[in-house]
């Protein structure tokens, strides 16, 4: 190729500041770029480009090439080979086919629609159920619907980034507090004007380090001030809780929660989002909830399997337990190694890896993925004051012995990259 | 109160975030020069909030670059 050829191909980086042209809107994107090519350049493999080629289980596959135990999924009931499932996706398939081609409201509600919300109400014990095709629609169409201009929502700071997106595309004033700071939410509810809405958002789960709310005293102090309660529990259900309905429930509140926000992409084991509630008028928000109305509504064969799994979810108490066993091991047993984790006791699935910064983490990343484990690296933004973590997430089904061969993998690859 | 008053105050829990200890003047950006990650904001918001005893929305805060510009907005908070 020749020289003039090789000018030409390249694209323009316009500076607005210099040549009065357009900036290239790209460029907003170059720090992301950098640190990228950086990492990649130091030889790692690419933490954010795996590709699993073959599924084996809830708990292995072949990932790049290697048979690998999975520990950063969110599998955490391990649904997704449940047989019922599968055969009630398999003849939702056959009966409706693949897909609904349509929005809720208008030819997008089959029967698995209704039945997977009968499942939802079933599970919480309450009296409505909306289901939203993914959960990011759920957060962010209940929240930017329900709070409008002049109404207030109170947040915590490290919400995700779907909580955050549904406060973008609403109109209410956004105040949010230092993470889990039962004080500082109490200041701010009492700094709003009379007379305004005002919409409290937690979560249950946190899920970058896997620590709790304490909302038992967080919903009361909700209350006092006269504020709607929403709590997202996607990283809950199934698992915490005698009924797996979550934190709200373990902390014996749900009842005084509003909205409950949660997903099929976690413990339910496919994909969707849901509100429940008990509010007398909430059946309007399917019609006046824009990212309910404006998009096409979930297959057959995936409210079909959430249906089947949410029913299968209320009676896995045996598993819960298991769950728990998991993770009380890979916490002590991380801790016994001497890393560094993201909460003193474990709180959920989550036990959340502190990385000194994001070379090592990168490093220790690749180290496990050649010992045959896979974790999530979790880097900034998506992690809270800048932290670089390895987060694992365990699930019902890795066995004990499972749990002990992880171990031994941290061990080995915590030394080779000289974290512990 | 008035502005010089609030003026003064927002310097005082300014100083500990100030870690450059770079001048203060009105034209003074807190994500340039003085280089505020968000959650430095939230941490200097609150000390802000919890002296004037207001609130600085995130929706408030996203028309305040500068300096001055957070004095006139607490000025304006506190009138009412």
């Amino acid at each position: 190729m020749s020289e003039g050829v090789n000018q030409a191909d390249r694209p323009l980086v316009r500076d607005a500041d210099q040549s009065g042209q357009p900036r290239d809107l790209f460029s907003k994107f170059d720090d992301v770029i950098h640190t990228r090519e950086t990492l990649l350049a130091s030889g790692v493999e690419d933490p954010f480009g795996l590709v699993m080629e073959q599924v084996l289980s809830p708990t292995r596959a072949i990932c790049n090439g290697r048979d690998t135990i999975l520990l950063g999924t969110y599998n955490y009931m391990g649904m997704t080979f449940d047989p019922d499932v599968i055969e009630a996706g398999k003849r939702a398939l056959d009966d409706y086919g693949s897909g609904t081609t349509g929005s809720r409201v208008l030819n997008g509600t089959y029967a698995g629609h209704k039945a997977v919300e009968q499942a939802l109400k079933d599970f919480y014990a309450m009296d409505h159920a909306m289901v939203f095709s993914t959960g990011y629609q759920a957060n962010l169409g209940i929240i930017s619907t329900i709070a409008g201009k002049g109404d207030y929502i109170v947040l915590d700071i490290d919400s995700h980034a779907s909580i955050w997106d549904g406060c973008a595309l609403g109109n209410a004033e956004v105040v949010p507090f230092k993470h889990n700071d039962i004080v500082a939410m109490d200041k701010r509810l009492g700094r709003i004007p009379a007379g305004a809405g005002k919409l409290v958002v937690l979560e249950g789960v946190y899920s970058m380090l896997g620590d709790i709310a304490p909302l038992k005293e967080m919903v009361a102090v909700a209350r006092k001030h006269g504020a709607m309660v929403l709590v997202d529990e996607a990283h809950s259900m199934g698992f915490i809780g005698e009924h797996g309905r979550g934190v709200a429930e373990a902390q014996g509140v749900i009842d005084e929660v509003d909205f409950v926000i949660g997903t099929f992409s976690k413990s339910v084991g496919t994909v969707g989002g849901f509100c429940v509630s008990n509010h007398p008028k909430f059946e309007i928000m399917r019609l006046v909830c824009r990212p309910y109305v404006f998009t096409a509504s979930l297959p057959p064969s995936v409210v079909a399997t959430a249906a089947t799994s949410i029913r299968k979810l209320m009676h896995g108490s045996n598993k819960r337990a298991h769950l728990w066993e998991n993770s009380k091991r890979l916490h002590g047993g991380l801790r016994e190694l001497g890393f560094t984790l993201g909460t003193d006791e474990p709180q959920s699935a989550i036990v959340a890896v502190i990385m000194p910064d994001l070379e090592h983490g990168a490093a220790m990343w690749e180290a496990l993925l050649h010992e045959g484990l896979y974790v999530n690296l979790a880097r900034p933004p998506a992690t809270p004051a800048g932290m670089t973590l390895l987060r694992c997430s365990l699930c019902a089904e890795h066995s004990a012995e499972e749990v002990e061969t992880i171990l031994g993998m941290f061990e080995r690859a915590g030394k080779a990259v000289a974290i512990i | 109160m008035d502005r010089d008053e609030v003026d003064s105050s927002i310097r005082v829990l300014l100083e500990p975030f100030n870690r450059k200890n770079v001048e203060i003047t009105a034209a003074t950006t807190f994500a340039g020069d003085l280089e505020f990650d968000s959650l430095t904001v939230m941490d200097f918001v609150a000390a802000i909030e919890d002296e004037f005893d207001i609130i600085i929305s995130m929706n408030k805060q996203a028309e305040i670059e500068t300096y001055g510009e957070l004095v006139d907005a607490v000025c304006e908070l506190t009138k009412g």
